[in-house]
């Protein structure tokens, strides 16, 4: 589904990705691993075309698409979906009406018509349940004075809402309380199929009780340096850093 | 200079009132005498500092009024759509009988040009003409000197006027350039309800200067809504000056939308005399080509125990300007006062400019009083994040632009008007930008 071939990425002058190799197919859980600072969300929102960094090397292939020649827009159409670490408040729009524009823009990108407003309030009412949302937080201003669970929350549900092929989550558990982090995982899973892959950026082996990844990653100085499956994540957590950082120095 | 604008500047230098001006001569004279010691503006003048108007209207056009017969016979296009109003039509300055539409009046609501007013409205007229709005500013003196129709609108106690009033100004520059100058004359008496609205466009090629002045008497326990539409899309130069004064209890609204013509500058002042009063005033330019617009603001108050709230904004695209000057006073012994101020911009541009300036004087103590302007580009984040959701780039952009105006027009209650307004701002960011 996903091929990341060498990927290089800098912002400014400072060189943040140097050389990322990942290769992610449908039905997959993914999960990235490593200190602050690394590079996870650079990694991120390279992938969803965010235009401040700059791809000085590398290539992506998702499903046959050359991805880093997107707009934003047309990659998300195309079945990417980012859950920000930070969700931008933006005063004015709400969820509800930014979502039917965003779902109705990628049904007019894959050629179907427009969802009408019952069918898109019939879509809506389903996955704020599975997501146990409030409707009234979904018509106020996005993400204007939500609560730091409160945004996260919205950012799954807008990930039910639009179905993607691939989601990347960037620590969308962190401020979570554990009902909330349950509820998302929750989410998360019962959208896991075998068409659609996960990329979970996260710090703590919390979240992957819930959502279990197939392999995880380990991201330093903008590089993977060490790859494993589930038993790395608790052997971070209970080692912690350092003896990858000594590993990747010897090399 | 031409030799027209040359021996206009020497009218005004001489204090010579031409001839057929044969009605408020007294006041008209005054007028162009206080015209002769101020004289037009330049960029020198404080209030015009960044609005080269005289400079503009040299080139453009010639000074002097010379009447002009328009052979406009249907208005429908410049309608507010849908909008049932009490029509009101000024052609070159001068109103037409024939395309205003003052029938289902309510009872002894007068309205009327000052020539034809009855001996009582004269009375009035005679009184208040002038000491409402006693503004120095050159254009509003050159209003009081030249002013070709003057409209009073007088509306008796304890009346709601259902409709709306549509003043719809027409310049018809077909045959060649057109000089107007308008007045009107509103007395709003206590305990009454009233909404105005006001339009402005142009037909033809030729350049347009349009001057209007506007002084609005807000009875107690009065409600007042005003609103402006400026989207001419001609090169037409405007200045009006708006003054409001209101008494005990009273309440007015205020929008003003920008969103075409050559240079507009809005003079808008809100006097509030009385207790208890609110008054919201919002505006809102989205400007782009080379349109300059100038919002200089007013709010005085007189009074202890009032509120006032000013919230203008602003997009500018292109080469526009954007002018906007905000001035809150607060009287000695206006205490318990409120008064906010907000104006917020957003360059579209590398070549759009803003200068904004908030000036507060404030002599009472007790106040709460804040203000605050912001100037920006269009928020990235947002914008990517929009863009992450499958929103291309020009919708989302347009999204977040139509998102910054739009709450400036929550408080235009008429729901027709509310939707045309609407329908403005969503073709201009949809569109244009
Ligand atoms: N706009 C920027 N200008 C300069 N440096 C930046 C910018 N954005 C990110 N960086 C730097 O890039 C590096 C990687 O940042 P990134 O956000 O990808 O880390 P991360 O692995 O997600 O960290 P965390 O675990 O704290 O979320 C950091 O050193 C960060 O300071
Ligand atoms: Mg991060």
């Amino acid at each position: 589904m996903l091929s990341i071939k060498n990927l290089q990425a800098k912002i400014g002058e400072k060189q943040i990705l140097n050389g990322i190799d990942l290769q992610v197919n449908a039905g997959e859980v993914h999960a990235i691993m490593g200190p602050n600072g690394s590079g996870k969300s650079t990694l991120a929102s390279v992938l969803a075309g965010r235009e401040d960094y700059e791809v000085t090397g590398g290539e992506v292939d998702f499903n046959g698409k050359d991805l880093l020649e997107l707009e934003p827009s047309d990659r998300a159409a195309e079945g990417i979906f980012l859950a920000f670490q930070y969700p931008v408040e933006i005063p004015g729009v709400s969820t509800i009406n930014f979502m039917k524009t965003a779902v109705n823009k990628i049904r007019h990108y894959r050629g179907q018509s427009p969802l009408d407003a019952v069918a898109f309030l019939q879509l809506m009412k389903e996955k704020m349940k599975l997501v146990e949302i409030d409707q009234s937080l979904l018509g106020r201003s996005l993400n204007e004075g939500f609560s730091g669970g409160e945004k996260k929350r919205n950012e799954i549900f807008q990930m039910a809402m639009l179905e993607p092929k691939l989601a990347i989550l960037d620590e969308t558990d962190s401020g979570l309380d554990i009902d909330a982090l349950k509820i998302v995982a929750h989410g998360v899973n019962s959208l896991r199929s075998k068409n659609n892959a996960t990329i979970v950026v996260t710090h703590y082996q919390r979240l992957l009780d819930y959502i279990v990844p197939d392999f995880v990653h380990v991201l330093y100085k903008g590089k993977i340096v060490k790859s494993g499956t589930k038993e790395l994540a608790k052997e971070l957590e209970a080692k912690g850093y350092d003896w990858i950082k000594n590993e990747a120095a010897l090399v | 200079m031409t030799t027209s604008t040359e021996s206009f500047y020497t009218r005004i230098q001489q204090s010579a009132l031409p001839s057929y001006f044969t009605e408020g001569t007294a006041k008209r004279q005054a007028a162009l005498q206080r015209l002769a010691e101020v004289g037009l503006p330049t960029i020198k003048s404080e209030e015009y500092r960044f609005t080269p108007i005289t400079k503009s209207l040299e080139k453009k056009l010639t000074w002097e009024i010379s009447e002009q017969v328009s052979s406009i016979s249907t208005i429908y296009s410049l309608l507010v759509n849908g909008l049932d109003a009490h029509l009101i039509v000024l052609i070159n300055g001068r109103f037409s009988k024939q395309l205003s539409n003052l029938k289902e009046l309510e009872k002894n609501v007068i309205v009327t040009t000052f020539n034809e007013a009855d001996k009582q409205s004269k009375e009035v007229i005679q009184k208040l003409l002038g000491s409402v709005g006693n503004s120095s500013d050159a254009f509003a003196l050159l209003n009081s000197a030249f002013y070709q129709e003057g409209i009073f609108v007088h509306v008796p106690k304890d009346t709601v006027v259902s409709k709306p009033f549509l003043i719809l100004h027409i310049n018809d520059a077909q045959q060649k350039q057109v000089i107007s100058h308008t007045r009107l004359l509103t007395v709003v008496e206590s305990g009454s309800t009233v909404s105005l609205i006001e339009k402005s466009d142009s037909v033809g090629e030729h350049n347009c200067f349009h001057t209007f002045t506007e002084e609005i008497v807000v009875g107690e326990n009065a409600t007042f809504d005003y609103c402006k539409i400026q989207n001419d899309g001609r090169a037409i130069h405007q200045v009006s000056n708006t003054t409001i004064s209101q008494s005990d209890s009273s309440k007015v609204n205020t929008f003003t939308l920008t969103l075409n013509g050559q240079l507009i500058r809005n003079n808008l002042s809100i006097m509030i005399d009385g207790e208890q009063c609110e008054s919201h005033f919002n505006g809102l330019y989205l400007v782009k080509g080379n349109t300059l617009v100038d919002n200089h603001t007013v709010v005085d108050h007189q009074k202890p125990n009032s509120f006032s709230n000013e919230m203008y904004k602003g997009i500018m695209d292109e080469n526009s300007k954007g002018v906007f000057n905000g001035k809150i006073y607060v009287r000695p012994h206006a205490q318990k006062t409120n008064a906010f101020q907000s104006n917020r911009n957003i360059l579209m541009s590398e070549s759009a400019t803003i200068n904004t300036k908030p000036q507060l004087e404030i002599w009472a103590d007790d106040v709460k009083c804040s203000h605050g302007c912001t100037t920006g580009q269009l928020d990235e984040e947002a914008l990517f994040y929009l863009q992450a959701r499958g929103i291309p780039h020009d919708a989302a952009k347009a999204m977040l632009l139509y998102a910054f105006a739009l709450d400036v027009i929550s408080l235009v209650k008429n729901e027709t008007l509310r939707n045309y307004l609407d329908g403005l701002i969503t073709e201009r960011l949809h569109k244009n930008f």
